[in-house]
């Protein structure tokens, strides 16, 4: 092996490959559940596209597109949603599992840094896991849009209206869009704080990723009667203040609004927020032992 | 060179003394062998050596500060911890390719012709292994790697005899080869004896013995005596006594060969014999060795 791929050049990205490939060795769900939800999805539309093209296709012109739009659009909130929520137990699991099982002793058996660790399984929810829901909802949707042709050109139809009036490609640049800003960039703190929870409790790190949030929201009311706090999170999980980080669907081609995205403040706060929580979980992970 | 050295090195965990401020030195080339009850400070001492804890005092382990150099430290070192903790969802193949993917010095030949000689099959999960086929994937794993340290803790804890045999004649006859550096920590003194070049007793924190294998040999004398002889026996200043078969055994540090002989059949204690005369005399328990 190292004589064909010298280790000198290799040494720096090495291992972090092989910290990623190791995660989706460990966590199949990761793409399992996509998977899984994408199939289910074909399936009911399946199902529906025998009940209910037709009658779409004699709809008006103007309201057609938005109506054979939707449910490319529920697909991809589907598959999008299940990848949420495998990220987030992802992160809870990620750095407490190994200290439940004690294999991290192994792991720190081996000369791969916690900060290379701690980057790796930061990697899964911020870049995996977004590139795996942009592929399988594509693919997804290609499916839909095959399953649909074929069944026009069964009743002897044409397809073609269909392929004119879906936006194929403006839904998946959306897509692309709002999987790399939202979920990759905006929401790269909320993951990094679960993975610190992860790597600093001993135990239930669910609870001690959501308790703590609660407590300060209710403390805050209490004793400043203000909600400064609830409004900071819910501005995150809701894109930013003016939501620069969701953009509506029909803004996609006259504007992207990187511009107006890359200056919020928010954003930047963001990636402090993210790399100190990161940071911190290394730390937490070199320095405590197995619980 | 010395491969560890160490100068008052001392841990506490709350009001617990873990280590009392010890003092080594341990030599490249050397098989250690680091006997000690359970709770006597053994995997503590490991566990600074190999930067999983921190501690008070000087350490130094192949030239770094294994506390604040760990990471360049393991590209040299490799451990067996005192737990089983390879990662029960991994696949054998998943192992090995992932060592091979992080260390520049694993050399899979050797391991897959280590584990070749087992029942092993590289689909097995480490889940259905039994307990002695996941000690034995975890010796092929760390032998193949070419470290200048090796660090077991109990490595063979819950094995039979056979796989404790088995593991320690590998140990001997594929790994060491005078140029590395093994310590091994173990309660289980018996079968250890013919590997070690150095033995080291620790009880309660502290190092109450350390003598090389071919000192011990010249050193310590153990003589069998008849009851009619004891007193004379004991005249000579033994530094342990016992009561086998209704003769005496007595032990003795630097005496005369043939001042013994004249009152019994003498021979080399076992490290076992020795551990019990200075361990249990430091554990203020000499009537209970004599009764």
């Amino acid at each position: 092996m190292n004589e064909t791929n010298p280790p000198a050049i290799n040494s720096a990205t090495r291992p972090m490959y092989w910290s990623i490939r190791r995660e989706l060795w460990e966590n199949r769900s990761i793409y399992i559940a996509p998977l899984a939800v994408a199939a289910l999805a074909l399936f009911g539309f399946f199902l529906s596209t025998i009940a209910g093209l037709w009658g779409k296709m004699k709809l008006d012109p103007a309201q057609q597109a938005s109506k054979l739009a939707e449910p490319y659009t529920h697909v991809s909130l589907l598959i999008m949603g299940t990848a949420f929520i495998v990220a987030v137990f992802y992160c809870l699991d990620a750095l407490h599992g190994e200290r439940r099982d004690r294999s991290i002793l192994f792991w720190k058996s081996l000369p791969v840094s916690d900060l290379t660790t701690v980057l790796s399984k930061a990697l899964i929810p911020i870049v995996v896991l977004p590139i795996l829901t942009f592929v399988i909802t594509v693919a997804a949707q290609l499916l839909m849009l095959l399953m649909s042709s074929a069944a026009l050109l069964i009743t002897g139809q044409s397809a073609a209206a269909l392929w004119t009036k879906l936006p194929v490609l403006r839904m998946s640049l959306m897509l692309l869009h709002h999987l790399v800003v939202v979920h990759g960039l905006w929401y790269a703190p909320i993951f990094a704080w679960f993975l610190l929870v992860s790597a600093a409790v001993r135990r239930v790190p669910f609870l001690w990723a959501v308790l703590p949030l609660a407590a300060i929201q209710v403390l805050e009311k209490i004793a400043f009667n203000t909600s400064h706090f609830t409004a900071m999170l819910g501005s995150r999980m809701s894109g930013g203040s003016d939501g620069a980080a969701f953009m509506k669907p029909t803004e996609i081609h006259t504007h992207l609004a990187y511009d107006q995205f890359l200056t919020d403040p928010g954003l930047w706060i963001g990636f402090i927020v993210a790399a100190a929580f990161l940071y911190a979980a290394a730390r937490m992970r070199r320095y405590r032992g197995p619980i | 060179m010395a491969c560890i050295e160490a100068r008052g090195l001392r841990k506490t965990f709350g009001q617990t003394i873990a280590l009392d401020g010890i003092d080594l030195r341990i030599e490249e080339g050397r098989v250690l062998g680091l006997i000690g009850p359970n709770g006597a400070g053994k995997t503590t001492a490991l566990n600074s050596i190999l930067g999983l804890t921190s501690y008070e005092g000087e350490l130094t382990v192949l030239g770094r500060d294994p506390w604040r150099e760990r990471d360049e430290l393991m590209r040299d070192v490799c451990f067996i911890a005192d737990v089983a903790v390879l990662p029960r969802w991994m696949r054998v193949w998943q192992a090995l390719d992932y060592v091979e993917g992080v260390h520049a010095r694993f050399r899979r030949a050797k391991a897959e012709e280590f584990l070749a000689k087992t029942t092993i099959r590289s689909t097995s999960k480490v889940r259905e292994l039994s307990k002695g086929m996941v000690t034995q994937l975890h010796l092929a794993l760390v032998m193949a790697i070419d470290a200048r340290l090796l660090v077991l803790d109990e490595p063979t804890l819950g094995l039979d005899l056979l796989y404790r045999k088995q593991f320690y004649d590998s140990l001997l006859n594929d790994y060491f080869d005078r140029s590395r550096t093994v310590v091994v920590a173990t309660h289980q003194v018996e079968e250890i004896q013919q590997v070690l070049t150095d033995v080291m007793f620790m009880d309660r924190g502290r190092i109450v013995f350390d003598c090389s294998m071919e000192q011990l040999e010249s050193r310590y004398l153990a003589v069998a005596v008849p009851p009619d002889h004891v007193a004379a026996a004991r005249g000579l200043r033994p530094i342990h006594e016992r009561r086998l078969l209704g003769r005496s055994i007595l032990l003795f540090d630097g005496a005369d060969r043939h001042q013994l002989a004249a009152l019994g059949d003498v021979h080399t204690p076992s490290i076992a014999d020795l551990f019990v005369a200075v361990v249990g005399n430091e554990a203020g328990e000499p009537e209970r060795a004599t009764r």
